[in-house]
């Protein structure tokens, strides 16, 4: 008897099935990581009990998450304005960098006005140093076609340099001599959100930027350029749409918003840069962005849950003794059962 | 005819019993009986999308059948790769040449086939010339691909079919690429092919030429076999009726235009190609307002370039365009755009965002006028959407994915965004490539009433009935030159497949020679 056949179907999945994606998704990663789990003699459901249950459950730990995330949603979006006009920034990193970089000299000289006005300041400051820093490679692909991932990548290790070079040239800690800059001012410094917890106004500025970027990407005629120059170039530029100078833009507001992430975690967190001020949050961005389909909200939610998952690893360590990596293993295979899963929504499977 | 054997219960060298391929919703192959006589030139005639090429690329591999059976010599067999139908005896030319250009003759005919670690040329070229030789194949076996024309790579490509030992030999419309000239080059080659043996699908959608080159026709209609007969018991009005399937087709122009107000104006003009080598020099044309100039010429002489070059998507490196008097020379699309030149893209794909719906790429080039202070109204698009949809009568929603539209719609959809703004000139390249006989009327009578509403119309086409059946006046182009214009009627096959070979570089020396 002949075996049934059967064939790969490029439309659109059943609904159903879209509809479970997010289900099999978790199952899948939950298969895949528990023989890890186990190996590291603990027990799988306990685990991810402590992974995405637990750090909900308790205030501390849930506005720890909202610490942990709010970094996250700004690279997440940053990446997203990129990446919709196919212009492949990898450079969150270096541009997050940027910003921090100038966020710990402005937090030095701007000590004598209001944290009031001190925010919007600081904010462009940051946007600034960001967009700067991704300028450079911007204008290489846009006018000489090198390849962006490539520079962008290379770029953020460059700034890695300079800041080490800075830190532990003129800006060393006179007292301590740590490799770190000197404290902002007070005024500088972000407010706390909520008392006697790390929640900052960090929070507020990453989900004014979720709302803006989902404004301008759905709602103005820009965001219809950006999308059209990152679906199709040929069409975009038939049309009549500037392909070049729409990307270069692109390419500049994703590294402002990478800028304000950096910002954001010099004011609210640190109080002065530091040479490990971001664990990868500006890789992390990528993969947020990634799983958020592109799409601004999508991006604020997926980064909520990447804040979740970095809390809960840190959880599941103390809880259960297993190592704070098994966070990250989780993360990459959740992206990579993500990315399956997305290819698997453009496909039927037909029986014939 | 000595080849045409009359017994029904022969053996017959490729026999497919009612094969049916689906992609998606369309049914490109319902239940097509075809069979191939052994020494036979047999006519696949029908239709763009009526599934001839469907049907051979199953019986070559590429493709495998939903439902049916193949036989070959008798034999049922299944053919999961094109690998599987050279060993069956199957080769086939299709348009897209697959071969190495910096390589010889004999290298592209052997490659792949003869694997050994030395290569002796001087005995594999010797080799490649018998072959040649046999099949009357005038080929140089030492020629470098790429300084070969056209017709010569296509002879590369029948002798690498025949080098593997095929017996049936599957041409996909392999006139299309070729000038008339080249084409009875061609035919004779098929003939002295025959005459060895081997059996020949020739698939194509030109009546003349099934009836000059075949012993029998099958027509396919909307992926059905319509019918199976013998040539020289038909003539090309009946293949016609069974192809369209209606008695008429065709549009006709009413009316002669008032040449007297240049619209379009191009003077000189240059410009190069993506390798930077001169692809138009000095071309000059007029396109008077109410009237269709046809650009006609083979492939690849300069009319992508021209289009572009109008279209605003490649700048010149000199001369002069001028749109109502307006040097437009080296302006970007947009200006184009607003200067009133209705741009519709040679390549459909290429000319939409196919992610985006089909509202968003139908304002895409006039978003200024649905948007204020940079947000987007989305209401007034999606009523603009609806408007266009129903007076063009796309078959979509306005939410629709662009790239979901047939090809028909697609190209409705462009003609909707562009003839939407009354524009003084239309660049229209190759605009019913790959429509189907409804979808190209369609075409040629929106066309037609863009002229009649006082539009200069540039139709460039490789179709020549098409632009004999359009145009006003004809100009031809060959390797990047406008080499004569003539008024319509004073247009005729022959004359124009001379200027298009290049042959006569101006309509006077045509006259004094013809």
């Amino acid at each position: 008897m002949p075996l049934p056949k059967f064939r790969l179907e490029k439309t659109g999945a059943p609904l159903w099935f879209r509809g479970l994606i997010p289900v099999i998704t978790l199952a899948l990663t939950f298969i895949l990581t528990s023989g890890l789990i186990i190996w590291g003699k603990a027990n799988p459901f306990e685990a991810y009990y402590y992974f995405l249950i637990d750090p909900l459950s308790g205030r501390v730990s849930f506005l720890e998450v909202l610490v942990k995330s709010t970094p996250l949603i700004l690279t997440g979006i940053a990446v997203t304005v990129a990446f919709v006009s196919g212009y492949y920034n990898i450079g969150a990193e270096g541009q997050l960098y940027a910003g921090a970089l100038a966020a710990a000299w402005l937090g030095t000289v701007l000590g004598g006005v209001s944290t009031p006005v001190a925010i919007p300041l600081m904010v462009i400051g940051g946007f600034v140093a960001g967009m700067a820093w991704a300028l450079i490679p911007a204008l290489l692909r846009v006018y000489l076609n090198v390849d962006e991932v490539v520079t962008t990548l290379l770029t953020n290790s460059i700034i890695l340099f300079i800041i080490s070079a800075i830190l532990n040239g003129p800006w060393r800690d006179p007292q301590s001599g740590w490799p770190q800059s000197p404290e902002i001012a007070e005024s500088t410094r972000l407010p706390q959100l909520v008392e006697r917890s790390r929640l900052h106004f960090g929070l507020v500025i990453a989900l004014i930027a979720v709302a803006v970027v989902w404004f301008i990407l759905t709602r103005t005629s820009f965001g219809l350029k950006l999308r059209a120059v990152g679906l199709g170039k040929e069409g975009a530029r038939f049309a009549g749409i500037h392909v070049e100078r729409t990307m270069l833009i692109a390419a500049l507001i994703s590294g402002g918003i990478a800028g304000i992430a950096g910002y954001v975690e010099v004011a609210g967190i640190q109080y002065h840069l530091i040479g490990e001020l971001s664990p990868g949050y500006g890789y992390t961005g990528i993969i947020i962005a990634t799983m958020g389909g592109l799409n601004a909200l999508g991006v604020g939610a997926s980064a909520l849950f990447f804040g979740l998952v970095e809390t809960g690893a840190q959880t599941v360590s103390r809880a259960l003794g297993v190592p704070v990596y098994l966070g990250e293993v989780t993360q990459a295979t959740m992206l990579l059962v993500i990315l399956g899963m997305f290819l698997l929504q453009r496909y039927r499977i037909r029986r014939v | 005819m000595f080849l045409i054997s009359n017994e029904e219960d022969a053996v017959h060298a490729v026999e497919m019993r009612q094969i049916t391929k689906q992609f998606g919703d369309v049914t490109a192959n319902d239940c097509v009986d075809f069979q191939l006589k052994n020494g036979e030139i047999h006519a696949l005639l029908g239709e763009n999308g009526a599934g001839k090429t469907t049907l051979m690329r199953i019986l070559f591999g590429l493709y495998q059948e939903d439902r049916g059976e193949v036989m070959v010599d008798g034999q049922q067999v299944r053919i999961g790769s094109p690998k599987d139908a050279i060993g069956l005896g199957i080769g086939m030319v299709t348009q897209h040449f697959a071969l190495v250009p910096p390589f010889s003759v004999a290298e592209n005919v052997v490659m792949g086939y003869r694997e050994s670690l030395s290569l002796d040329m001087k005995a594999l070229e010797a080799e490649v010339a018998a072959s040649a030789g046999k099949f009357g194949i005038e080929i140089d076996p030492a020629a470098i691909v790429r300084h070969l024309s056209v017709g010569q790579k296509q002879r590369v490509e029948i002798l690498k079919a025949l080098f593997r030992e095929a017996r049936v030999l599957i041409l996909d419309e392999p006139t299309a690429v070729l000038i008339p000239q080249e084409v009875d080059a061609l035919f004779e080659i098929l003939r002295n092919l025959r005459e060895e043996g081997i059996s020949i699908i020739f698939i194509s959608h030109k009546l003349n030429e099934a009836m000059a080159i075949s012993d029998r026709v099958t027509v396919l209609r909307d992926g059905r076999a319509i019918s199976t007969i013998d040539t020289s018991s038909t003539n090309p009005t009946e293949l016609a009726k069974m192809m369209v399937g209606r008695e008429t087709f065709g549009v006709t122009r009413q009316g002669e235009t008032v040449a007297d107000q240049p619209t379009l104006q191009v003077e000189n003009l240059c410009a190069d190609d993506e390798r930077d080598l001169q692809a138009l020099s000095d071309v000059s044309l007029i396109v008077n307002a109410g009237e269709i100039l046809g650009i006609a010429g083979v492939g690849g002489n300069g009319q992508t370039e021209l289009a572009e070059t109008l279209c605003g998507t490649r700048t010149p490196t000199s001369g002069s365009i001028r749109v109502r008097a307006q040097e437009m020379s080296g302006a970007s699309p947009s200006e184009m755009t607003a200067a009133g030149v209705g741009r519709i893209p040679e390549d459909r794909h290429a000319g939409i965002v196919g992610e985006l719906s089909v509202a968003e790429n139908m304002v895409l080039e006039h978003l200024g006028r649905f948007t204020s202070r940079g947000v987007l109204d989305k209401k007034s698009i999606r009523n603009y959407a609806q408007k266009l949809i129903d007076q063009f009568q796309i078959k979509a929603r306005p939410t629709d994915m662009a790239r979901t539209l047939s090809g028909g719609n697609l190209q409705k959809l462009l003609l909707a965004r562009v003839l939407a703004h009354q524009p003084h000139v239309i660049i229209a390249p190759q605009p019913t490539r790959g429509l189907d006989v409804g979808a190209t009327e369609y075409v040629h009578n929106q066309l037609l009433e863009q002229r009649a509403r006082g539009a200069a119309v540039l139709l460039i086409s490789e179709d020549l009935d098409e632009i004999m059946a359009l145009s006003d006046r004809i100009a031809v182009m060959y390797e990047g030159e406008i080499v004569g214009v003539l008024p319509v009627q004073d247009a005729d096959i022959e004359r124009l497949g001379l200027m298009m070979s290049g042959v006569l570089k101006k309509f006077n020396n045509a006259i004094t020679q013809v």
